[in-house]
């Protein structure tokens, strides 16, 4: 094929993943926007230039961490402490790698790029997401990952820059991430024949967060999720219906 | 803090963040055959991840005080209902957001 043709057709192919990616990022768009500018205002109220937030977003791109950063970076130096509050807050991103052995096989040179920006929602829209037969997967899940970073990005750079000069009632607008993840829960149990996995997900969860609280009960909830599937994996194996 | 102290705070939040990522696929690489253990959990997994996910968006809901998780109920209940009936995710998402804002900003 001669080289302008192929470059033709290469462009074809990222513009049809994009144009498949971009709807999918929508929600994220609004609830990325929403929690970037609240990080970049409330680092700037903390006295730090928008650099930080903006920096901090592209280098972590973890959300929740970004927040408990700022309560770091405020504190004496501790590296240790800083560690090992970072393994626990993003432990479940262990999960997720597990979960995308599979489909991030063979995107080549977008792997580690898409494994760097594996953030919650990243994950989710990849994982979930009906990839149409003719569009290519590595092309979407690699803009679905961009779109979704450069919205956390300039909405901490944005949030950094203005301050609070941003005054308008967006009380609640924050429920957009867990509706997206009550979708994405619906949409998967809707694809299952058998729900153990999607039960013992949501009622470990709810224990753990009743005994353990809001602060702590990520981590005793990731290992119980773990003990009750090595545990029944006869069963739920034997019943089938995991996609 | 001086700067020094902030960059090397910064960078071990990255470092850390990127070793939680990473791990995985550098210990299952693509070339060897994955355990059939992880390759079991890798299927199973995902759906508790997704129900795990949705009480983590949940754990600052006070049940006993305030408005009692009313409008959290309302809007989640609006979100599903929503999405069983016309299948559309954008629209069940701004359906109950919306639902969500208009609920806490001028009923609770």
């Amino acid at each position: 094929m001669p080289a302008k043709e192929k470059k033709e057709k290469e462009r074809g192919i990222r513009k049809k993943a994009f144009k498949c990616a971009f709807p999918k990022t929508i929600p994220i768009f609004a609830g990325f926007w929403f929690l970037g500018i609240s990080y970049g205002i409330y680092m700037n109220v903390s006295g730090f230039s928008f650099l930080y937030p903006m920096l901090m977003g592209l280098t972590i791109f973890g959300g929740s961490l970004e927040f408990v950063a700022v309560t770091m970076l405020l504190g004496s130096f501790a590296p240790l402490q800083t560690l090992i509050m970072t393994l626990m807050i993003q432990a479940r991103h262990l999960f997720y790698g597990i979960a995308m052995l599979e489909k991030y096989k063979g995107t080549g040179w977008k792997k580690p790029y898409l494994i760097f920006g594996m953030c919650d929602e990243s994950f989710s829209i990849n994982y979930s997401a009906e990839i149409p037969e003719d569009v290519d997967k590595g092309w979407f899940m690699f803009f679905v990952t961009l779109l979704n970073q450069i919205y956390w990005v300039t909405g901490a750079a944005l949030g950094g820059l203005l301050g609070s000069l941003i005054q308008f009632n967006t009380e609640g607008l924050d429920f957009v991430m867990t509706a997206m993840f009550v979708v994405i829960f619906l949409e998967q149990w809707l694809k299952e024949k058998k729900h153990y996995t999607a039960l013992i997900g949501v009622s470990v969860s709810a224990v753990c967060l009743l005994v353990f609280g809001a602060e702590s009960f990520m981590i005793p909830t990731m290992v119980c999720i773990l003990c009750f599937l090595t545990v029944f994996r006869g069963p739920i194996e034997k019943a089938g219906g995991l996609t | 803090m001086t700067m020094t102290e902030r960059i090397i705070t910064i960078g071990l939040c990255v470092i850390g963040t990127m070793a939680t990522r990473f791990l995985p696929f550098l210990l299952f690489r693509p070339n060897k055959k994955t355990p059939r253990y992880i390759q079991y959990l890798g299927k199973a997994l995902p759906a508790a991840i997704f129900g795990m996910l949705v009480v983590y968006c949940l754990k600052n809901v006070s049940v006993l005080t305030g408005s009692h998780g009313l409008p959290e109920l309302i809007a989640i209940a609006l979100v599903v209902v929503l999405y069983l009936w016309k299948r559309n995710m954008l629209l069940s998402i701004a359906g109950g957001t919306i639902c969500y804002m208009l609920l806490v900003q001028t009923v609770f």
